[in-house]
């Protein structure tokens, strides 16, 4: 095996909103196959980092790079930080497909027409062989009986299955998920964290923002523990949690619990 | 039954000479309102996208437009179009004058004009009830602006505002009855022609009336069709 190039850097990224500083220098390095779980209470920057790794936020400070290919800033009229290059960014998202808290999934589309419409428009696949790729996915997360549906027939956790189906269709460097199971019922979540631990199993790099605590401990290689914008504890989740250093972290796991 | 054959037979005004000078002023209407319709729809839709462009510079014209237009009365846009272009020096003897010396092209200006700026109106405001989610979901996955724009934002606010529109057809084609007011003979026109000529006021309008509701109802019903195939996704089920 030859050095391999991590699918995923990111160095010291530091987010600002008008005064407000939300992140403050958080780094990340995910290698093939990493399931990172990043936790914190609400506030703590967790959102808005993953929003900062896809660009959907622009990172005030710090670097990113995908695959080893690094994004390029440059500063526009009024002084703020941009994207220099906008095909880059739609490059390297399209290798890092993100999936949602509110699923977002579009509205218009049919299941099967979501899964395909990245892959045709984006990765300039055919459409035949993005309809017999899809059925895999829908497959996979068991939804193939409903590839016909509209989102809004469909209930949340179906929806969501749905949305890490589309991921998958990008055959992604890495996923991203934003709190994947916040927004659904308790009695839907297993389903979905059901799929997502499958994927992990089977190798995938994921990062994952979540408050499903069994998830960060049992199935994610590594944690990341987020307060006030800063990385307060970092390492093996059993280590992490059996051993936490930080006195914010003893005292996020015992409100948690 | 032989009384209603009595009645028509009795009729002194819905002759074929009568009943064929109503069929052309039902094609004029039909190709008056058609034309209109298409072309303000073909217009409206890039000045939808740039009404929603957070660039004054764009936006700012396309306010003015549709305000003027939305903000006054169709009769009066079609006499200053109309009347308007006479006073324009040299141009009964430019080239132009061949589309402007008939009534019908100043009309159709009118009323592309016209619908247009409704158009854009309806267009913009389905534009921006697409849920932010989806449009964030089209740049995560890669989609460039031109993507996102005619594959997310376009296709789904056109069919939501599909209901909003078919009122506007429905609206154009009641509108379309001024275009008699400048010599043009549509429905409304012939129905006054013949009111003129047999002096039937009564006769000659409640006829087309019954003309405009069947054409009004058949508008609705190739909407509904429309919003039931195309708006399936907003339906409970």
């Amino acid at each position: 095996m030859g050095p391999q190039i991590a699918p995923l850097v990111a160095t010291n990224i530091y987010k600002q909103f008008g005064d407000n500083e939300v992140l403050k220098g958080v780094s990340l390095e995910a290698n093939k196959g990493d399931v990172i779980s990043v936790i914190g209470s609400s506030g703590s920057g967790k959102s808005t980092f993953l929003r900062c790794i896809n660009m959907l936020e622009v990172p005030t400070k710090g670097d990113i790079q995908v695959h080893g290919e690094q994004v390029k800033f440059k500063l526009d009229r009024k002084g703020q930080r941009v994207p220099a290059d906008n095909r880059q960014v739609e490059r390297m998202r399209s290798q890092l497909a993100m999936v949602f808290q509110g699923f977002n999934l579009w509205s218009h589309m049919t299941v099967l027409e979501n899964i395909i419409e990245a892959p045709i428009q984006v990765l300039g696949i055919s459409k035949a062989e993005a309809i017999e790729r899809a059925k895999e996915h829908l497959h996979r997360v068991g939804l193939y009986e409903r590839k016909d549906y509209y989102p809004a027939h469909m209930s949340g956790g179906q929806q969501q299955r749905a949305a890490i189906a589309r991921a998958l269709a990008m055959n992604p460097e890495v996923m991203l998920f934003d709190e994947p199971t916040s927004a659904l019922d308790p009695e839907l979540v297993g389903e979905v964290l059901k799929v997502m631990r499958e994927l992990a199993e089977e190798g995938r790099t994921m990062v994952v923002v979540t408050h499903e605590m069994a998830f960060a401990k049992d199935v994610s290689n590594k944690v990341m523990f987020l307060h006030q914008g800063k990385i307060e504890e970092y390492g093996d989740p059993k280590e992490v949690f059996e051993h936490p250093k930080s006195e914010r972290f003893k005292q996020f796991i015992s409100s948690v619990y | 039954m032989d009384a209603l054959l009595a009645l028509i037979d009795a009729n002194k005004i819905f002759n074929l000479t009568t009943l064929g000078h109503y069929w052309e002023g039902l094609l004029m209407t039909v190709q008056l309102v058609f034309m209109s319709l298409l072309i303000g729809l073909v217009i409206s839709v890039p000045l939808a996208i740039m009404r929603t462009s957070k660039n004054r510079l764009i936006n700012y014209p396309v306010w003015l437009f549709t305000y003027v237009f939305r903000g006054t009365p169709l009769l009066i846009q079609l006499y200053m179009i109309y009347y308007g272009v006479t006073l324009i020096t040299g141009i009964q003897e430019s080239i132009f004058w061949v589309i402007f010396e008939r009534a019908y092209y100043p009309c159709l200006i009118a009323f592309v004009l016209n619908t247009a700026a409704y158009t854009t109106e309806i267009f913009r405001g389905a534009i921006e009830a697409t849920p932010k989610g989806e449009i964030e979901a089209a740049k995560a996955y890669g989609m460039n602006w031109f993507k996102r724009t005619t594959r997310i934002v376009l296709p789904s606010a056109f069919r939501r505002a599909i209901p909003a529109y078919s009122n506007e057809v429905i609206f154009m084609l009641h509108a379309s009855a001024i275009a008699s007011t400048v010599t043009i003979i549509d429905l409304t026109g012939a129905a006054r022609d013949i009111y003129a000529r047999y002096y039937a006021p009564f006769e000659s309008f409640l006829f087309v009336a019954a003309i405009y509701l069947c054409i009004t109802f058949t508008i609705i019903f190739i909407f509904k069709k429309l919003e039931n195939r195309l708006l399936a996704h907003l339906q409970p089920r």
